[in-house]
């Protein structure tokens, strides 16, 4: 049977998304998302020119490849849903990653105007993918206003610091009824397949691909390690064991 | 009234702070290139006669950094003068009102010209420069500029005379993004030797013009120093200081630093201060060690040579055929100029020297209006 993800109406056979962002040229970001296989490909609309012919977008024109336009740059939720908004006119696709970050700095997301944000555009009718901290209590509101998926940080975005967020990372996934999408701090193929060990439905990579030597070779490295972290998943972990066992067991007498 | 950075700029002394940056030791500086966060004591360490030998240390470092966080690309702008009009001395500035120079101010029709100049060569983030003449080229000229120009540019900065807080809001409204505000120099009696007349020569107003912006949340606001005018390790110092200050204070703006050196110019004045390229280089490489996420700029200032080695180094945006006069890219390519350009390399050939440094040359990286919605 195939594993197949099912984002809204979408069907993915890949569980890595990426982005598109910090590639030293346009041919080498192309070259990178076909290498990985990815299905889905976020791309900031601050950063393409909709008017035009656009040297990033005419890039992504391959079928395998959704476009996700990202929301990156607004600081509140009013600005979020016009950005929203006009990326469904321009782009024609009502898919949305949902990154409000009032802080420049280290680019973390506000719950409060996210979730204030989700809640509209999921009655505007977007497929509402939003960025937000690995706090499990913010995932089930999100779920409660209709988000199709979460995407919890693993670290700060571009860290590459790997699942720093692991503890809460589990409890979302125990709980969630929408996939769950690791989506920042992911630096290497290993941090990709733990998080698929955990039970995240998907990943989503763009600094670790793009920054690296050869971003070729490491987008396709993350591919093997998502598929590998995924069918461990699937055949179910062996247990850690939490202590030695006793070589004359205890209870040894009853038999 | 609420604090601004002059509340602790005040509590700084400048002969001691240099003395301080000047006695730093090679400990000092190892202490800070093996530290995970740097802090300003770092700062000054790494900016010290005694970092020279770690130089190459240094740009390995703040290349790998910059890389992280910004990608393997460089933002493009180009500046735009508006006017050269100005009722400041400066000792400095080819502007400078004592300077017998025909005075120029754009008009509409002028700046529309100019600007279709600009577009053509795939500018999207622009810079519009101005001196300081509050009757002719004041806010309500500012923001008209701004109006004119909006549907055509994703990213609008200015670097004009500082400006009231309202004043601010007002131009925020009609599109702006980042101010640049250079202090010059933190050096309170250089400044006033360098500024003896006109709006300018009032230290502190400068001084305190980001706290004005930040209270009104811009996007961006620009520092920087003039290099010649005094010693460029305090006066960087005092710009770190500057810089962090602000980003606790107004922690939903971004910032940027740029390192103007002084240039050749109608009525010239030698810098009193060298800077070597050397220095230059220590200078950035320090800044993005004290800091990961700060924009570092450097303009057609600079020469051939050194731009094509430092945008591998920790720069993030950088500027091209840049002409220093009012109408200098159509309207009036002769008028005199603020100061002269180094690198004259038309845009074309810039944009073929990052590619070939395996940068991605970027142009666009901001909407300007999502906010009026």
């Amino acid at each position: 049977m195939k594993d197949i993800l099912k984002i809204a109406d979408k069907e993915f056979t890949s569980r890595l998304f990426t982005g598109t962002g910090k590639f030293s040229s346009s041919q080498l970001m192309e070259e990178a998302l076909l290498a990985s296989e990815s299905e889905l490909v976020t791309v900031a609309l601050k950063r393409v020119e909709v008017t035009n012919d656009d040297d990033i977008l005419s890039k992504l024109n391959h079928s395998r490849i959704n476009l996700l336009p990202n929301t990156s740059g607004v600081r509140t939720a009013k600005e979020a849903v016009f950005a929203a908004q006009l990326s469904r006119e321009a782009l024609e696709t009502n898919w949305v990653k949902l990154e409000i970050h009032p802080d420049p700095k280290y680019l973390l997301p506000d719950p409060i105007e996210t979730l204030k944000a989700a809640e509209e555009l999921v009655k505007l009718g977007f497929v509402v993918m939003p960025y937000i901290h690995a706090d499990p209590v913010l995932c089930k509101r999100l779920e409660e206003v209709g988000v199709q998926c979460v995407m919890p940080l693993g670290a700060p975005i571009g860290s590459n610091k790997g699942l720093k967020t692991k503890e809460f990372l589990e409890i979302i996934i125990d709980q969630t009824n929408v996939p769950v999408i690791v989506d920042a701090g992911i630096g290497s193929p290993s941090h990709a397949a733990y998080a698929m060990e955990l039970g995240a439905d998907a990943v989503l990579v763009n600094t670790a691909i793009a920054v690296s030597q050869q971003p070729v070779q490491m987008a396709k490295a993350f591919k093997m390690a998502v598929e590998s972290g995924r069918m461990a998943f699937n055949a179910k972990l062996a247990p850690v064991k939490q202590h030695a066992e006793a070589s004359s067991p205890l209870t040894s007498f009853l038999n | 009234m609420r604090k601004t950075f002059q509340t602790i700029f005040d509590t700084y002394n400048w002969e001691d702070t240099l003395a301080n940056i000047n006695a730093k030791t090679t400990q000092d500086v190892e202490y800070a290139l093996n530290k995970d966060k740097k802090d300003l004591e770092d700062f000054k360490a790494l900016i010290s006669p005694a970092a020279k030998p770690y130089l190459e240390q240094m740009a390995q470092l703040s290349s790998s950094i910059t890389k992280k966080r910004f990608g393997n690309t460089i933002q493009m702008y180009s500046p735009m003068y508006l006017s050269n009009e100005c009722q400041n001395i400066c000792t400095y500035c080819g502007f400078s009102m004592t300077n017998k120079i025909p005075r120029r101010t754009l008009t509409d029709e002028e700046i529309l010209k100019e600007i279709k100049y600009i577009k053509s060569k795939g500018y999207d983030h622009i810079l519009l420069v101005t001196g300081e003449a509050n009757k002719t080229v004041g806010v309500d000229y500012i923001a008209n500029a701004i109006k004119l120009i909006r549907s055509q540019f994703a990213n609008i900065t200015i670097e004009v005379q500082p400006l009231e807080q309202e004043e601010y809001e007002l131009l925020i409204k009609n599109g702006l993004y980042a101010v640049l505000v250079y202090q010059e120099t933190y050096h309170r009696e250089e400044y006033k030797k360098h500024h003896p007349r006109g709006k300018k020569s009032n230290f502190n107003y400068r001084l305190n013009t980001p706290d004005r912006l930040g209270k009104v949340g811009i996007h961006k606001i620009g520092l920087g120093a003039l290099f010649g005018l005094e010693d460029w390790r305090a006066d960087s110092f005092f710009t770190a200081l500057h810089l962090k200050y602000l980003q606790k204070t107004y922690w939903k703006t971004k910032y940027s630093i740029s390192f103007p050196r002084l240039r050749p110019h109608s009525g010239g004045l030698e810098p009193k201060v060298e800077m070597t390229d050397a220095d230059l280089v220590q200078l950035i490489c320090a800044y993005r060690l004290l800091d990961e996420d700060v924009e570092l700029s450097i303009s057609t200032r600079e020469s051939q040579l050194f731009r094509n080695n430092i945008v591998n180094l920790g720069v993030t945006s950088i500027s091209a055929e840049s002409k220093t006069n009012p109408g200098g890219y159509v309207v009036e390519k002769q008028s005199l100029e603020q100061f002269e350009i180094s690198d004259e390399r038309p845009t074309e050939e810039i944009s073929q020297m990052l590619r070939s440094n395996g940068l991605e040359v970027v142009w666009k990286d901001w909407e300007n209006n999502w906010e009026s919605s």
